[in-house]
């Protein structure tokens, strides 16, 4: 017996090692799934090992970078700053145009009762490692628990969604990709509104399943979150359809590429607080037309008497922009509705501290994350501004700052007329 | 390509430092783990946990030791990912002792028959990894020959050029 153990030692060894092994395995795996939750302890010395250098070469990277980028590479940064300049021209004529879409949204959505969800606070993170196999297409990030990560967040750029937090550890935390084909996340095709699963794939490519295939869908529509999967708020892009095939069980096969750059990560946004409120009447407001207006070149004042001259059908806000102390009193021009963008210009540098005095604070400030991700974000305060036909502009984006931010939604005011009203009174002008 | 037969007696067996010991299979797992994030397609095609078992494997020439280092690697490797724990130690438990009970038999010091070799530990691991995989974890893999074959070269090729490097620190015993 004794030399039969003996010759086959090694043998017996490797059977015994395999064995506790699959026995290990069998215990991972049940009916309902794998839990990482339950080999979390086992994980962490893995994660405790590699992850200390991991940071440090990020870092040591990181900071060469910045060196060099900020202090002596600066070529051309005069003339990117024109072109930058520019874009924010067009994105704010273009932000008023959304204005309007928002605040027919917001109008309808008060109708309905309905819920809706605002990213209130995220939390900036650096991408510091990954899981080395392409069979587990994870990231680590460099915030875990003691930054308020916790397990089933979402996970974001400012191109897209990226994921979810699958484990958080007190320093680290550990995102699960969307390409990942353990990954699902509810998704909706933006023009054609038509909901799917998004998974990931083997081979790491991005589909939407569980769409007809007798519906109609095109290569290049954009795809969004549809706020399904209770972890990511609806409305998220996800990425574009780029190729639209028959798959199995009468469903189709669509490709999805990705917005967020999934293999080259470097910085993400966590969102660690989601508010859910339902929409009402008192809603936070203001006319897309008055955005419009703090934007526009200011407009000189005129004199007094050439602007009590002026006829009441000329754009009747513009007399109130021009002499907004007497203009108030002015029956016609109070009564008039704002007209396009005639309207909306007039009450430029004048009207600014009399009439649209509270929203002055709304004004969107550009916030600078350390993800060198720019948000724009928008906090409406209430105006009285009855008769107007484009009201309501709600705040839509959080406002990460260097590694965290808090940026509650600006509280709704019950300070606004019922909109219903075409007249408003004579004092609607006064400052608020 | 001398791939010779030898006697035990005539087989160096080495043995290595406790640094290296264990400062090499954890850069391993490092560098795997952080190149990914710059070259992505550095973790498709390279397994560098892999190459490590293998060398220490066929430098030791003992099935035990090969073993269980292809145990620890493997299991140290499947707790980076969120694949159950297990997986990968399988695999490679596989591979550690199969190269160390082949380095017991036969001359793998040079560069052709650890090309060979390597290439050859490859296709195991990949074989009882999706085996594993998909007979007891039920994960939906898929095998592409080009790929398995193009990452099984350039893992041997990687291995050659590592070894040569790993070799400066063996000991003789």
């Amino acid at each position: 017996m004794e030399s039969v153990l003996g010759r086959y030692r090694n043998l017996i060894i490797l059977v015994g090692v395999l064995f506790l092994q699959v026995l290990g395995l069998a215990m991972q795996v049940k009916k309902n799934g794998i839990d990482v939750e339950k080999t979390r302890l086992i994980r962490i010395w893995a994660v405790d090992a590699v992850t200390p250098f991991e940071r440090m070469l990020v870092w040591v990277q990181t900071s060469t970078g910045n060196l060099w980028h900020n202090y002596f590479y600066l070529r051309g940064v005069r003339a990117e700053n024109r072109q930058l300049k520019d874009q924010i021209e067009q994105m704010r004529l273009q932000q008023v145009r959304l204005a309007d879409d928002a605040a027919q949204a917001r109008r309808l959505q008060t109708l309905l009762a309905f819920k809706e969800q605002f990213i209130s606070r995220t939390v900036a993170a650096q991408v510091i490692g990954s899981s080395g196999s392409d069979l587990s297409r994870i990231i680590y990030i460099d915030k875990g628990e003691n930054s308020g990560i916790r397990r089933d967040m979402a996970v974001m750029t400012a191109d897209g969604i990226v994921g979810k937090v699958l484990l958080a550890y007190p320093s680290v935390a550990q995102v699960l990709l969307i390409n990942d084909q353990s990954s699902g996340v509810g998704a909706l095709l933006e023009k054609t509104r038509l909901q799917g699963v998004l998974r990931g794939t083997p081979n790491g490519e991005v589909v939407l399943e569980r769409v007809m295939s007798d519906e109609q869908v095109s290569a290049g529509e954009p795809v969004l979150t549809s706020g399904g999967d209770q972890i990511f708020p609806k409305g998220l892009p996800v990425g574009i359809v780029t190729k639209v095939g028959s798959g199995r069980d009468l469903f189709l096969n669509i490709k999805i590429k990705p917005a967020a750059d999934l293999s080259k990560l470097e910085e993400v946004l966590v969102l660690v607080e989601k508010q859910e409120r339902q929409t009402t009447e008192d809603a936070v407001r203001m006319r897309a037309s008055d955005i419009l207006a703090q934007r526009l070149p200011s407009v000189p004042d005129k004199p007094a008497a050439e602007a009590a001259g002026a006829p009441s059908g000329h754009s009747g806000s513009g007399a109130v922009a021009v002499q907004p102390k007497t203009a108030v009193k002015q029956p016609a021009a109070a009564g008039t509705k704002p007209q396009g963008l005639a309207g909306a210009a007039k009450p430029v540098a004048s009207v600014k501290p009399a009439v649209t005095g509270a929203s002055t604070a709304g004004v969107p400030k550009p916030t600078k994350t350390s993800a060198g991700a720019s948000q724009t974000s928008i906090t409406l305060l209430p105006e009285a501004q009855k008769g107007a036909d484009m009201t309501g502009v709600a705040p839509i984006r959080s406002q990460p700052d260097a590694s965290q931010t808090n940026a509650p939604s600006a509280p709704p005011k019950p300070a606004t007329p019922p909109p219903d009203n075409p007249q408003p009174p004579a004092d609607e002008n006064k400052p608020q | 390509m001398p791939i010779t037969y030898t006697s035990g007696e005539q087989v160096e067996v080495y043995r290595f430092g406790i640094p290296i010991t264990i400062g090499v299979p954890l850069l391993a797992l490092f560098l795997q783990a952080f190149v990914p994030l710059r070259y992505p397609r550095f973790a498709v095609y390279i397994d560098l946990p892999l190459l490590v078992t293998i060398f220490f494997a066929m430098a030791r020439r003992n099935p035990i030791s090969g073993l269980l280092t292809g145990a620890v690697i493997g299991l140290a490797q499947d707790m980076l990912g969120h694949n159950p724990i297990g997986i990968y130690g399988i695999a490679k438990t596989v591979v550690g002792y199969g190269a160390s009970s082949l380095g017991v038999k036969l001359d793998v010091e040079n560069a052709g028959a650890r090309l060979l070799v390597t290439l050859g530990f490859y296709f195991v691991h990949s074989a009882v990894y999706f085996t594993v995989a998909r007979g007891m974890v039920n994960m939906t893999q898929t095998w592409s020959w080009s790929r398995g074959l193009l990452a099984g070269l350039a893992n041997a090729f990687l291995g050659v050029i590592l070894y040569f490097v790993l070799d400066k620190f063996k000991q003789r015993t």
